[in-house]
């Protein structure tokens, strides 16, 4: 998506229910996210974070409920796992996953600040470049609305600093995010929605 | 289109990589050749008529061993919602894996016979026919291999359950491979039947294996 364009896409979830091994975990789920929208999930360890964003993400069949996208191409998950090959330089996993979304890595690269170790296999590096790694991944793709978990696991207080920047650049061209996560979150007029156990 | 190919030239990096199935599957195809030489004993005659038998059987024990890295890595590391997210038809995505696991293994194991053939005293014209049964049954193999490692991508230690669940699929494709190559070596009339019926068994695996592959995929995505 060229740097001009705006975001038009929307997703609304109508009575989600998810379960998680044969059991409903969490149900009743309405949201409507529209361009520039963010929404934090929060709630204790179980209550179910990971399972609903799988949902919202389309790669978890809810067990009630709906999960409606205007386009079905413009969510982009990024789990706790970072999703990158150990022994493929930075640069390798960068351009693998440039090729699956039809994109480019050098802006992706730079917004993460991955230059240092853009030569080195993802094995070598430290947690927080390879969660940086992981992130680069919401940038690279282009896509609306990056579905996340846990973004900022693992990473200094700079380089959260950056993914708070990176968000609202986002939302600022009409792309949205749903976070689940633990840590506070930067995130002006993000909505909440809290987990029971 | 270019996804496709991404996929494919990833994951036979990967093979070659650390950690990667590649050079393992080609050893372990040399090494069980090597027992099996071994023993035999000098008889050549013996040698040169089980030698199709044994290359076929010790190809298919190669592959086999390789197929847990086809899925279980990327769904360990969160390559398999990336490659679900970003795939039009995920059974063109599974076609794209079982290439990359057919040229890591089958290819490479194609490649190393004309070598490991010498030891059962199978060369000059005779060695043809095992190329070419090997060339046209290697896919078959993979794709196959690739459908059962989609099954198992969750689970933990899956190699032998991978082996029960191919050994009964894998059972036509080791006959009429085995077959040809014995058959066109001893300038059998049955050589071009046991091909035909060879290239018909990986056909039938390259429609249905994706489609299966892509169904188990999305229930091993849940």
């Amino acid at each position: 998506m060229p740097d001009a364009a705006r975001y038009t896409v929307t997703l609304a979830a109508c009575d989600l229910a998810v379960a998680r091994g044969g059991r409903v975990i969490v149900d009743g789920v309405n949201l409507a996210i529209e361009p520039g929208d963010a929404v934090v999930i929060r709630g204790p360890n179980g209550a179910g974070k990971t399972t609903l964003l799988r949902a919202f993400a389309g790669l978890l069949t809810p067990a009630g409920g709906e999960v409606v996208v205007s386009d079905d191409r413009q969510r982009v998950f990024c789990g706790v796992l970072n999703a990158g090959k150990p022994t493929l330089t930075v640069n390798e996993n960068l351009r693998f996953w440039a090729a699956l979304y039809g994109a480019r890595v050098a802006a992706a690269r730079a917004a993460l600040g991955l230059e240092p170790v853009e030569h080195r296999p993802m094995r070598e590096l430290s947690t927080g470049y390879q969660r940086r790694l992981g992130l680069a991944r919401l940038v690279l793709s282009g896509r609306a609305i990056w579905i996340v978990d846990e973004p900022t696991a693992g990473l200094d207080a700079a380089s959260t600093t950056a993914f708070e920047r990176l968000l609202a650049e986002h939302r600022a061209r009409g792309g949205a995010a749903i976070i689940a996560t633990h840590e506070p979150l930067d995130a002006p007029g993000a909505r909440t929605l809290e987990l029971q156990p | 289109m270019s996804a496709f190919f991404a996929i494919i030239a990833r994951d036979v990096a990967l093979a070659f990589r650390a950690g990667g199935g590649a050079l393992q599957a080609v050893s372990f195809f040399a090494l069980t050749i090597v027992l099996f030489a071994l023993a035999v004993g000098p008889d050549l005659a013996l040698m040169s008529d089980i030698a199709a038998p044994v290359l076929w059987t010790s190809a298919l024990l190669a592959t086999l061993i390789s197929l847990e890295q086809v899925y279980r890595p990327d769904r360990e590391d969160g390559s398999l919602d990336v490659l679900a997210e970003t795939s039009d038809v995920l059974a063109l995505t599974a076609f794209a894996k079982a290439t990359a696991h057919w040229i890591s293994t089958g290819l490479l194991l194609t490649a190393a016979t004309p070598i490991l053939a010498l030891l059962f005293n199978i060369e000059g014209p005779a060695l043809w026919p095992l190329l070419l049964s090997l060339l046209i049954g290697a896919p078959g193999l993979s794709l196959i291999g690739s459908f059962a490692a989609a099954l198992t991508a969750a689970l933990p230690r899956a190699g032998l359950l991978i082996a029960i669940i191919v050994s009964p699929l894998y059972a036509p494709i080791l006959i009429f491979g085995a077959g040809a190559a014995s058959a066109g070596a001893a300038g059998d009339p049955q050589y071009g039947a046991n091909l035909a019926l060879l290239g018909a068994s990986s056909l039938f695996a390259a429609i249905f294996s994706p489609l299966a592959s892509a169904a188990a995929l999305r229930f091993n995505l849940d």
